[in-house]
């Protein structure tokens, strides 16, 4: 009770701070001092402020105050408490808010972070910033307030949707905003720079830490939905190309493409239109990914609320910032004449601007993917759901391409690679992986080409990068592990989605199921009731051909608050394969449906995730210990 | 000039998107599966809820200009929130509304009446669910929309709502 008031208070006095910024760093921008020391007080008291209420807010959810609407439509007096304090990002205001902290927090560390660049350029920042973080508080204030209150005050809440109690998700939305909210620092921090004319080396340097540091938080926040996914929507697969996933996706491209082409405006001074419009489009796609999510306009298990005056306001916003963001290019946008360097076609330059084309090609599929249905139901009026097959048709072919460019690329040098003898070593690598596929494939009895093709690209990109770790030439252990990392998740991919089978069945109790690798049994059923759910665990021995026993326990969880049952699939993870077995009640009957999949590598996929999050961060650590 | 083009069609590209975008807010997300022909209602038989008589469904769908099949039960809870709907086209005077009880108890069935209202003219019993499949329903609550002719001309899966039934009147004009 007490606590929502604060919070409801503390958010209007931030936004009254955060409007007074505005006029003090204008005036501080006319005149011939140094930033003025009240920027950072305000700033400061603006990032206090949003934690203090989000605080209040998490306050309110430990101790159930169902006073609070929020708290009563996602809390629940029986929920472990781990949950209750996840709860507090589990819905749509809730996230809002955690969406604004980290916004006033990042650009409190851009003020003292940034103490050697040009006082001009850190309030220009500052006040783009800004003008999202208004733009936010009005969003929260007006059309979805955390802190509405309640009277008659309810006895019990509606609980948090059991699909959403799972470790994974608690933390992936806290990380994923780290990501977008970054994209929203260098969005601002280009337009600055593009205003100041200074995208230039020294920009590049600054900004890149900032590039990095998002990059990883959306790397490692994609994994955790999709670790989520694997493990609790009991779907069997890591990623469906659902649009809210194609919509983290989409800056994560963007941010890929911006990390390559920073290091071409850091080292050669080229590419600085190109380079600003990613930073532009990165964050537009980020709000995009809001919007599409927020509104309703797609149904997913992201959709909160279905409330139309949200979509309008983030739409407004959204097309305010695209239209600022064109303004301020097109007026202070100009070719950068004297410093032109010469591209030459063997050149790490031309190989990141090719893997660019790629990123930004596979960027496009996804986006048309996503945003068709709903510009075709508009247009037509007709519906249409577009799936996994579309993706794969178009990407799949140009993905062998892309993975023989990487391959290669890194080893080129920068301006020109003077000694064009043919380096023996890639060619001997490219015959030996063209062997090595052709021979698994055979081995498993699938020697399709593009299979084939594809695993051999695969194979290739991996071979030159695990080369590249024992190659004196260059230290740049951050690129090599990413880059590994990488070729690591594609192979995974490509054998998780050739060798995986699956077996879809009906079983009662005491039957035997009989199959071409061997015979599952559903042994018995064992009933519990635990806090706040009852639970079904059936007992499954599985024997395969060579009498290998494993036994697997899937459960079904009967919620009572809110009604709801999910099933939880039991997953034995070895070094090669997965064993997932996922069973559902039949209606009105003794059987259960069960699907039991052996699905390969992967826990190699998020193991790759994580090295390629993990060169992303030793790149960061190194960047800061160089100042 | 080239860069001037280049800006208006811009301009233009992202006022196109808002107007699909803000259009698209609008729309439900329900999806409704279009019938590809308008099937024919088959016939079939069963006894009334009340009277316990056995009715023929071709005795039934005689004399009114259209017809809605609505397949409910008491114990289903979409069909409590459809109900008011339903009582709402009970108004219209060129509608007449059949329901197919699914799976139900007769006692239970009556006293969901009593409690809501009865909207139907006839309520034909499918103690056992066969009718439904026979019709095409894939669950309750599920309605069709029938012209004079025995015409299927719309298929509702899940509970009305206020925009589906501004849909039916449009439709019934």
């Amino acid at each position: 009770m007490l606590a929502s008031q604060i919070g409801y208070y503390a958010l209007i006095i931030g936004l009254f701070f955060s409007i007074l910024i505005l006029p003090v760093s204008i005036q501080n921008f006319y005149s011939n001092k140094n930033l003025d020391g009240r920027i950072f007080s305000i700033s400061f008291l603006q990032f206090f402020l949003v934690f203090l209420s989000f605080l209040s807010l998490i306050l309110s959810f430990v101790n159930s105050d169902f006073s609070n609407e929020t708290v009563f439509n996602n809390s629940h007096t029986t929920k472990p408490l781990f949950y209750k304090i996840s709860g507090t990002w589990g819905n749509h205001e809730g996230s809002l808010l955690l969406w604004l902290l980290v916004l006033t927090f990042f650009i409190f560390i851009f003020l003292i972070k940034s103490n050697n660049q040009p006082k001009k350029y850190r309030i220009l920042t500052l006040l783009f910033q800004q003008i999202i973080i208004i733009g936010f508080f009005l969003f929260i204030l007006i059309t979805s307030s955390p802190f509405n209150y309640l009277f008659p005050v309810p006895k019990e809440g509606m609980g948090l949707n059991p699909i959403l109690q799972d470790p994974a998700l608690a933390i992936h939305p806290p990380i994923l905003y780290l990501g977008y909210v970054g994209s929203s620092i260098i969005f601002s921090a280009s337009l600055a720079g593009l205003v100041q004319n200074y995208i230039s080396k020294s920009w590049a340097k600054h900004i890149k830490i900032w590039i990095l540091t998002s990059w990883v938080f959306l790397t490692v926040g994609i994994m955790l939905g999709s670790i989520w996914a694997y493990y609790e929507l009991g779907w069997g697969g890591f990623w469906f190309w659902d649009p809210v996933e194609n919509v983290s996706l989409m800056p994560w491209l963007c941010l890929t493409a911006l990390l390559h082409c920073i290091l071409v405006l850091e080292k050669r001074s080229s590419l600085t239109s190109w380079t600003v419009i990613l930073c532009i489009a990165t964050f537009t796609l980020s709000m995009s990914g809001t919007f599409l999510v927020r509104s309703g306009i797609l149904n997913s298990v992201h959709t909160f609320a279905n409330d139309p005056s949200r979509g309008i306001f983030i739409l407004i916003f959204l097309f305010i910032l695209i239209l600022i963001s064109l303004v301020i290019f097109f007026i202070y946008h100009r070719e950068n004449t004297k410093d032109v360097n010469k591209i030459y076609f063997f050149s790490k330059e031309t190989s990141i601007l090719i893997n660019n084309w790629f990123v930004m090609y596979f960027l496009s599929v996804v986006l048309i993917g996503t945003v068709y249905p709903i510009f075709l139901e508009v247009m037509s009026g007709e519906k249409i759901s577009i799936g996994p097959p579309f993706y794969l048709k178009l990407m799949i072919p140009f993905l062998i391409f892309f993975l023989l460019f990487m391959s290669i690329g890194p080893n080129l040098d920068w301006i020109k690679s003077k000694n064009l003898k043919i380096k023996y070593q890639l060619v001997l690598l490219f015959i030996i992986s063209i062997l090595i596929s052709f021979l698994i494939l055979k081995n498993k009895g699938l020697t399709s080409l593009n299979n084939t093709v594809l695993i051999t690209a695969a194979f290739y990109l991996f071979s030159t990068t695990l080369k590249d770790f024992f190659s004196e030439r260059f230290i740049n252990y951050s690129q090599r592990v990413s880059h590994f990392g990488f070729s690591l998740l594609i192979l995974s991919i490509l054998f998780n989605s050739i060798f995986s089978s699956e077996i879809i069945t009906n079983i009662k109790v005491g039957e035997n199921f009989f199959y071409k690798g061997g015979t599952i049994k559903l042994v018995s059923i064992e009933n519990k009731k635990v806090n706040n759910y009852e639970s079904i665990i059936g007992n499954f021995r599985l024997i395969d051909n060579n009498n290998n026993l494993t036994i697997l326990k899937p459960e079904l969880r009967i919620y009572n608050t809110p009604n709801t049952s999910t099933s939880e699939a039991d997953i034995k993870t070895t070094l090669f394969y997965d064993k997932f077995l996922v069973m559902n009640l039949v209606k009105g009957n003794e059987y259960f449906n069960i699907r039991y999949q052996v699905k390969y590598f992967m826990i190699w996929i998020w193991i790759s995730t994580l090295l390629l999050a993990l060169g992303g961060t030793l790149s960061v650590f190194r960047r800061v210990n160089e100042k | 000039m080239k860069n001037k083009i280049l800006i208006i069609l811009i301009i233009f590209f992202f006022i196109f998107c808002f107007i699909v975008l803000f259009k698209g807010l609008n729309n439900s997300n329900i999806y409704i599966p279009k019938l590809k022909s308008e099937k024919l209602l088959i016939n079939f038989k069963s006894k009334e809820l009340f009277s316990e008589i056995e009715i023929s469904s071709d005795k039934l769908f005689i004399d009114s200009d259209f017809y809605i099949l609505n397949i409910w039960s008491s114990w289903c809870l979409p069909c409590r929130d459809e109900h008011k709907f339903l009582m709402q086209l009970n108004k219209n005077s060129s509608l007449m509304i059949v329901g197919l009880n699914y799976k139900d108890k007769s006692i239970n069935a009556k006293k969901f009446l009593n409690e809501l209202g009865n909207p139907y003219s006839t309520i034909l019993l499918d103690t056992d669910g066969t009718i439904s499949i026979e019709l095409g329903a894939y669950g309750v609550p599920e309605t069709f929309l029938i012209n004079d002719e025995k015409k299927i001309i719309k298929k509702i899966i899940g509970p009305i709502n206020e925009q589906l039934i501004n849909e039916i009147n449009l439709m019934i004009k």
